[in-house]
């Protein structure tokens, strides 16, 4: 039986073509690679090549034809030892074909009865504005000439669920609680910038796979002080003083955790991050999924975040909820010593890729931690730091500590506040504030960050979509202003967000003024 | 150690070679000729099903340069890493992996190596030491780098193989990497496949050094030209590379000269070229023709045996394309499951 050579699609998008010009004739033998036709697509004109080696018995569809549909038989090639009778009656559908098999149609990302444009192919721009209603498609022809830039394919996260109510999105969060602390437990105060060495250097004892590196993190002891005295007691094999490469050294952590050790990344503040934010989230984050669950990338990526003292806007920025943004990670940002301790031993324990988020500004303080042997907390559960009947306040970080002042200010006033702080942003325990606004029945959400976007908009999301009537007024954030952290102290002051106005959304969600 | 870039060793014309002199026994060339075969014939089968609206997004076909990872790999021991970029099913098939399990990946199937969720360019086999199959280009130098760290610190005697093209050369990431590899001596192979056009664009339009494995030179890495169509030069090359890697002299890189017959990606005219340059590889300078001369004129086999080995590939690869279209796609429960470790 003779070979079927079926019209080719030669982009994601093409359904049908004009076959431009045949470059053979019937008689001619051609091989595997040999240019047979020429096809212009909706995005271009491509050379057809043969994939079968043969001898071209007849051609089903004339030079300058439109429309001819995709795997369409479009000429015959006939196989060793075949002679043009074996042409008769083939080419009709149903015979061998070059792919040797039936053609099943292509499958669609988007489920049934929809035609998706571009967007799951090579010239997808972007998403939504590609859509296209059915039958007719329209694609963005890129000027690259197909490969719009070097991104993946097209977005295809937006399949609907099917009919009816839209799926809210699944904060999947194991049911965890702290640890008993034995009765008697004896308290040290610890700070948080020790507690954090601490926790790498005990982790470290505990497993060899467990090493550090960054910039200035052996030598020098550390930018900030957080690594002291680990290169004394681990050695330059574990304790690695990076050259200022952050997106090399990213890189080379996720290939190192890949390799069956446990990184932690020390970035000297998060700012600097950007510049790996790409391995933090391709390589670190999406890998598993990627790899259909072969690829585990057990690592900690670690360092200060959000605004330190008069550094200006490019070493002032709070990515909490960049990273929080992103499935695949697990996204961290204690406030005092104890969780900083706890939930760094659990981070580095974590079979997962892990940001964790420090405050510069508060590694100089105290807080008391339990003098436990091994005080390890469990990711993904807030804690309720000071409890409250009139509203809830939610928190992390450092915006804790003005929480917790606001409180107390609000508490002379007859409000009684309840404070949580939120440790972990991914997974975020919205179960804790959830339950916190039904009894409350009022939320203000606080941040350092901007709020366009950010971790309070989505808490807020959350309660109105699971606790709305319930509420007795509308959620509000309190955050950085929407502007780049200007220099001047004046104006990094009014810039940033503090006590004050944390106070001041209070009354408002209570109308108390 | 050399602390400058070794010159070319201007590729030596591998077809006036003398059979008799062959530096490599029967089973290796006869070996690697059969991985070749079966690379070509996969990818050429991929183009089909891309055709076929069967694979779907970017496809990029390996088709020209098999030479390049058939003969590497030849000179790498069990257990020593490989990473690469986005036209990586030639490397993966190399590494070991099973022709339906990458096939099925390319059909977004159930049985496919990532279970459907990474498709063409994202692909892993930790059972193969494989690891990726990188979409960015360049990220994999990094990676490959960490692997070599990793290595290092579990002295456990292995190297890792990184791969990338004459494109990815241009990263900065990739000289954060040559600058750490070499400061800490890691045993790493960084192999530039250059295949004279990142995308669309030639080596001499985007490099303003075109002598890629002089890339080294700044950090104190070794480098060398080689002739990336002629498998046996390159396992040459890459076994000195390999032997100077693993026994602690830190990382080599080598720039494989080599040519991809397709165009970029399976949407790619490929207008920035010329069909004669296209055919003047294709016809005079085919890695499988050149091995399958080599291999005949040895007396090593004959006309009849490589046609066999054909058909034996060519079965191979039309049962991965069955598998790969029987394969169901994978379940809806799927889009949850490897997001995190659990536990």
């Amino acid at each position: 039986m003779p070979i079927e050579v079926l019209m080719p699609a030669l982009s994601p998008t093409m359904e049908e073509g004009t076959l431009a010009k045949w470059t053979v004739k019937p008689g001619d033998t051609v091989k595997s690679g040999d240019v047979i036709a020429e096809i212009e697509t909706d995005k271009a004109t491509m050379e057809v090549e043969a994939v079968e080696e043969g001898v071209v018995g007849k051609l089903l569809v004339e030079e300058g034809a439109e429309g001819v549909k995709v795997n369409q038989v479009i000429a015959l090639l006939l196989e060793e030892g075949e002679d043009d009778s074996a042409l008769e009656g083939a080419g009709s559908g149903g015979n061998k074909s070059s792919s040797g098999g039936d053609t099943p149609p292509r499958p669609s990302p988007q489920g049934e009865g929809e035609e998706t444009g571009s967007s799951k192919g090579e010239s997808s721009n972007g998403g939504a504005a590609e859509k296209s209603g059915k039958g007719g498609s329209t694609s963005f022809p890129s000027p690259l000439g197909g490969e719009a830039a070097k991104s993946g394919p097209g977005d295809q996260t937006t399949g609907r669920t099917g009919g009816g109510k839209p799926e809210t999105v699944k904060h999947t969060r194991p049911d965890v609680s702290d640890p008993d602390i034995p009765e008697g437990t004896a308290m040290v105060k610890v700070t948080v910038r020790d507690a954090l060495r601490d926790a790498m250097a005990e982790e470290m004892r505990r497993d060899e796979t467990v090493f550090v590196m960054g910039e200035e993190v052996a030598e020098y002891q550390g930018a900030y002080k957080v690594t002291r005295e680990l290169l004394q007691e681990f050695g330059p094999q574990r304790v690695v003083d990076t050259p200022i490469t952050e997106y090399g050294f990213a890189g080379l952590g996720v290939g190192a955790a890949f390799g069956g050790l446990k990184p932690i990344v020390e970035f000297m503040t998060f700012n600097f991050a950007m510049q790996a934010i790409d391995h933090i989230i391709n390589s670190a984050a999406k890998t598993l999924y990627m790899s259909g669950g072969q690829m585990g990338c057990p690592i900690v990526f670690r360092g200060p975040n959000g605004a330190a003292s008069r550094v200006g806007a490019q070493h002032s920025q709070d990515f909490s909820s960049w990273y929080a943004h992103v499935p695949g990670l697990k996204v961290i940002a204690p406030y005092d010593a104890a969780d900083a301790k706890g939930l760094l031993k659990a981070a580095i324990r974590d079979p997962n890729p892990v940001v964790f988020l420090e405050h510069e500004l508060m590694y100089g303080e105290s807080f008391d931690i339990p003098d436990v042997d091994d005080w390890v907390l469990p990711i993904g559960k807030a804690k309720i730091r000071r409890e409250g009947s009139d509203v809830t306040i939610t928190a992390h970080s450092r915006m804790v500590g003005f929480a917790l002042k606001a409180a107390e200010i609000l508490a002379e006033e007859g409000i009684e506040a309840e404070v949580i702080d939120l440790r972990t942003l991914r997974p975020l325990d919205t179960d804790t504030v959830v339950a916190s606004v039904k009894k409350t029945n009022r939320l203000v959400c606080a941040e350092e960050g901007w709020g366009r976007m950010g971790v309070g908009a989505e808490i807020a999301a959350v309660v109105v979509a699971e606790a709305f009537d319930w509420l007795d007024a509308p959620p509000l954030r309190v955050h950085q202003k929407d502007v780049p952290l200007p220099y001047a102290a004046n104006l990094e002051a009014l810039s940033l967000p503090g006590v004050a106005d944390i106070v001041k959304a209070v009354k408002a969600v209570c109308y108390a003024e | 150690m050399a602390s400058k870039s070794t010159p070319s060793k201007s590729a030596p014309s591998a077809a006036a070679k003398k059979p008799a002199s062959l530096p490599v026994t029967r089973d290796q060339l006869t070996g690697w000729y059969r991985d070749m075969l079966l690379i070509r014939r996969f990818e050429e089968k991929a183009g089909q099903l891309y055709g076929m609206g069967l694979i779907a997004g970017f496809c990029h076909l390996y088709i020209g340069q098999e030479a390049v990872v058939v003969g590497v790999q030849g000179a790498l021991e069990a257990g020593d890493q490989v990473t690469t970029g986005y036209r990586d099913h030639g490397h993966m098939l190399a590494a070991g992996m099973s022709a339906n399990g990458v096939m099925a990946e390319l059909t977004g199937r159930e049985g496919g190596y990532s279970r459907g969720k990474g498709g063409s360019m994202h692909m892993f086999s930790r059972e193969k030491q494989f690891f990726g199959g990188h979409g960015i280009v360049g990220a994999q130098v990094p990676i490959g780098a960490g692997l070599a760290f990793a290595n290092k610190y579990r002295r456990n005697g292995k190297i890792s193989a990184t791969y990338f093209g004459d494109g990815a050369a241009n990263q900065g990431q990739v000289y954060e990497s040559f600058n750490m590899a070499k400061l800490w001596n890691l045993p790493a192979l960084f192999i530039i496949e250059n295949n004279g056009y990142a995308m669309g664009t030639s080596v001499k339009r985007a490099s303003s050094e075109t002598e890629l494995f002089r890339r080294g030179a700044g950090f104190g890495i070794p480098g060398e030209a080689v002739d990336g169509m002629d498998v046996i030069a390159v396992y040459q090359a890459a076994k000195t590379a390999a032997a100077h890697a693993r026994e602690g002299h830190g990382p080599y890189i080598l720039e494989m000269k080599t040519y991809r017959y397709r165009g970029h990606s399976m949407s790619d005219p490929a207008k920035y070229r010329t069909r004669e340059e296209v055919n003047e590889y294709r016809d005079h300078k085919d890695p499988l023709d050149l091995a399958r001369k080599m291999l005949i004129e040895a007396g090593w086999s004959d006309e009849d045996a490589l046609k066999e080995m054909d058909k034996e590939v060519k079965q191979i690869v039309n049962e991965s394309a069955e598998f790969a279209k029987d394969s169901p796609e994978p379940d809806p429960s799927e889009l949850y499951t490897d997001v995190l470790v659990e536990g």
